[in-house]
């Protein structure tokens, strides 16, 4: 199976971010901004990846990490945000629309016999999802502050591997 | 067909017993019961909240926009929405046939999504269900049997689910939301080192996809009584065809059958779809409820998807799928088969169809052409129609001479079976409600039902904590004497 394979030797950077969120529902798009802001700093051995929901096959994105740090909106809490670990956990939602964190982290375990990376769940205070409105002031400020410990952690992490921390010009990065 | 156990004589004095989400900004599912002081079921429904505000969303934005903005509307089925689109916006652009290219692309991506779709829900989201038994310890101890023989079920399944994601990201050039299809064809081709490396798996798609139809039929058959009554009710059903009768996903013309499988209306063309369904407003759901126009609100509404367009074409066009279809019909003994559960064994066969499909199209040379686009005399309305992987899906579109859309009207495959999906929640609240407590069993039997359609839920939000399902059980006074609330991870608390 070449899907398998490829996700093993494709050289993965050790630690990924996963922003999930639909940009065009308010404060669901906390998720993708912050992947936008940490591309246009450029943190050396991290990847970077943003999409509406997390499924079964965000498993295999996993796959040769160590660290996987999953951003999301929520409506829970007083806010500004949250960061805790997170552990395998089966889902049983009552349809295919989306997984929790734990619930990728569980057919990661279903599918590999590879160790599990570190998870942790960055969830950012929203308010309002509907269709076509804008970030809320709330959330925008909420997701500055989340910010301000991601990066110091990400870029942290990478001082302590030796690698150097180098802002880059916008439009230079991209997410897959 | 009837109403029954939609609305009940006297619904005040009953006893309601409501499932729901905490919070409908996702969009979600209720179901309500109310029952009488003996505990019978007098009322059963089930409502989804379909967010409306898609049309508004689309309107005043140029056309050509479409095809991409709506993959907003829906996290799931984005690439259903992206191509029915396309295909509306092809009518106002005038373009009358696709490049055999564009038309061949546009299927490969299709396909990648049926498949990827199908494996999700069998795999993941109803096999817990189908092979380790929701109802009674007979029934488990058949399914054990089947299901230790299938032990990679989990890893197929994301592997299934990832390549037809991969199938995705080379037709429409992104992993997530594409660009792929516009009015009138497609923006790009598949190239030669792209077909390449989807050929050497898909092979291993189409072995792991018969292999999936064999299990889903052997679950079926290990407990015959069990789904063949569970949830089900008979209906009229409706699909795409094509021109010659044969399953098409992609395009062909509307064909309806009724509950004993003859011909209502066939051969209609899409692009006047009204002509043929309409719509109807119940003052207790957001949803509308479709029905065939000529046979009324009360005879005429439907089911679609799976379990639909497998009985509702004459053949269909790959070996291995057709051969599974013939051994399904043959399972009817000549009428229908209505079974909510039969929707799995349907689904897998499509799952089958899509792989052989995907195979044949990666090894032909028109995929990798260089002629993508088409167009001619502009017209001011464009209607697309698909066969999404839960079933038939509608945009229709009217354009401005600006370019502009002014009008737009999406149904969604949803609520094409907002009466099928009422009937077969009313079917398991009578069998296994017993009114005295609100129980997980009860839950999950109605979700059962429920997973056999996988209804759309207007879902492209998920924030975090946004998931969880809600029972309340209210007396005739209105007090709250029971309360369940579950999570994504089955957890409960009262």
């Amino acid at each position: 199976m070449q899907l398998l394979s490829t996700a093993h030797d494709a050289g993965v950077a050790p630690v990924l971010v996963i922003g999930i969120g639909n940009p065009s529902r308010g404060d669901d798009a906390i998720g993708p901004l912050a992947i936008e802001r940490l591309e246009a700093i450029g943190l050396p051995g991290v990847d970077l990846l943003t999409d509406f929901q997390l499924q079964v096959e965000h498993a295999l994105d996993l796959v040769g990490r160590s660290e996987v740090i999953f951003v999301d909106a929520t409506v829970a809490g007083e806010g500004p945000f949250s960061f805790e670990p997170v552990a395998p956990a089966a889902d049983r939602s009552a349809t295919t629309h989306a997984l929790p964190p734990a619930g990728v982290l569980h057919v990661y375990g279903e599918c590999t016999d590879a160790p599990l990376p570190a998870a942790f769940v960055l969830a950012i205070r929203g308010y309002d999802f509907e269709l076509g409105a804008p970030l809320t002031d709330a959330a925008a400020r909420n997701l500055e502050a989340a910010l301000e410990i991601l990066v110091a952690r990400l870029a942290g992490r990478a001082v302590r591997r030796g690698l150097e921390v180098v802002p880059k010009p916008p439009g230079s990065a991209s997410s897959r | 067909m009837s109403f029954e156990l939609e609305t009940a004589a006297n619904p005040t004095s009953l006893r309601r017993v409501v499932i729901e989400p905490v919070s409908r900004v996702e969009g979600h599912g209720k179901v309500s019961i109310l029952l009488d002081s003996d505990d019978h079921v007098q009322q059963v429904r089930l409502h989804i909240v379909e967010f409306r505000g898609f049309e508004r969303f689309i309107q005043g934005r140029p056309y050509w926009e479409i095809p991409v903005m709506v993959q907003r509307l829906c996290g799931i089925c984005p690439v259903s929405h992206h191509l029915a689109a396309a295909k509306a916006l092809d009518q106002v652009v005038g373009a009358k046939r696709l490049t055999p290219t564009a038309e061949k692309v546009r299927r490969l991506m299709h396909y990648g999504q049926i498949l990827q779709s199908h494996a999700l829900h069998f795999f993941h989201l109803s096999s817990p269900d189908l092979l380790f038994g929701f109802d009674s310890d007979v029934a488990k101890r058949n399914i054990v049997g089947v299901a230790a023989e299938y032990p990679d079920i989990a890893k197929q399944g994301v592997l299934l689910r990832k390549f037809g994601q991969e199938v995705i990201r080379v037709t429409a050039g992104k992993r997530v939301h594409g660009t792929g299809a516009i009015p009138g064809g497609v923006n790009r081709a598949v190239t030669r080192a792209e077909r390449d490396e989807l050929v050497k798996d898909a092979y291993q798609m189409v072995a792991w996809s018969r292999a999936a139809v064999q299990l889903a039929k052997r679950l079926h058959l290990a407990n015959v009584g069990l789904y063949n009554s569970f949830g089900a009710f008979r209906s009229n059903l409706m699909s795409l065809v094509a021109a010659d009768g044969a399953m098409d996903l992609y395009h062909g013309v509307l064909r309806a059958r009724d509950e004993s499988g003859d011909i209502i209306f066939d051969g209609v063309d899409y692009s006047r779809y009204w002509e043929v369904l309409t719509e109807e407003v119940k003052p207790w759901s957001y949803m509308k409820f479709p029905f065939i126009r000529s046979l009324g609100s009360e005879q005429g509404w439907y089911k679609v998807g799976p379990l639909a367009r497998v009985q509702n074409c004459d053949q269909i066009p790959t070996p291995l799928a057709d051969a599974e279809r013939r051994d399904f019909v043959d399972f009817g003994g000549g009428q229908p088969i209505h079974a909510t559960l039969a929707y799995h064994w349907a689904r897998m066969i499509e799952m089958l169809f899509a792989a052989e499909s995907i195979k044949d199209l990666l090894h032909d040379d028109d995929i990798l052409g260089d002629d993508l686009v088409v167009t001619g005399e502009r017209e001011e309305r464009g209607v697309g129609v698909i066969e999404a992987p839960r079933g038939t899906l509608i945009h229709h579109y009217r354009v401005n001479e600006d370019d502009q859309v002014i009008r737009a009207n999406l149904i969604v495959s949803t609520t094409h079976n907002n009466q099928a999906m009422n009937e077969s929640i009313r079917h398991v609240a009578k069998r296994y409600l017993d009114g005295r407590k609100l129980t997980e069993g009860l839950l999950n039997h109605i979700e059962v039902a429920i997973r056999a359609f996988d209804p759309c839920l207007s879902c492209a939000t998920h924030a975090l904590g946004k998931m969880p399902l809600q029972i309340e059980l209210i007396d005739a006074e209105g007090t709250c004497i029971d309360t369940l609330v579950k999570d994504s991870h089955e957890r409960c608390s009262c």
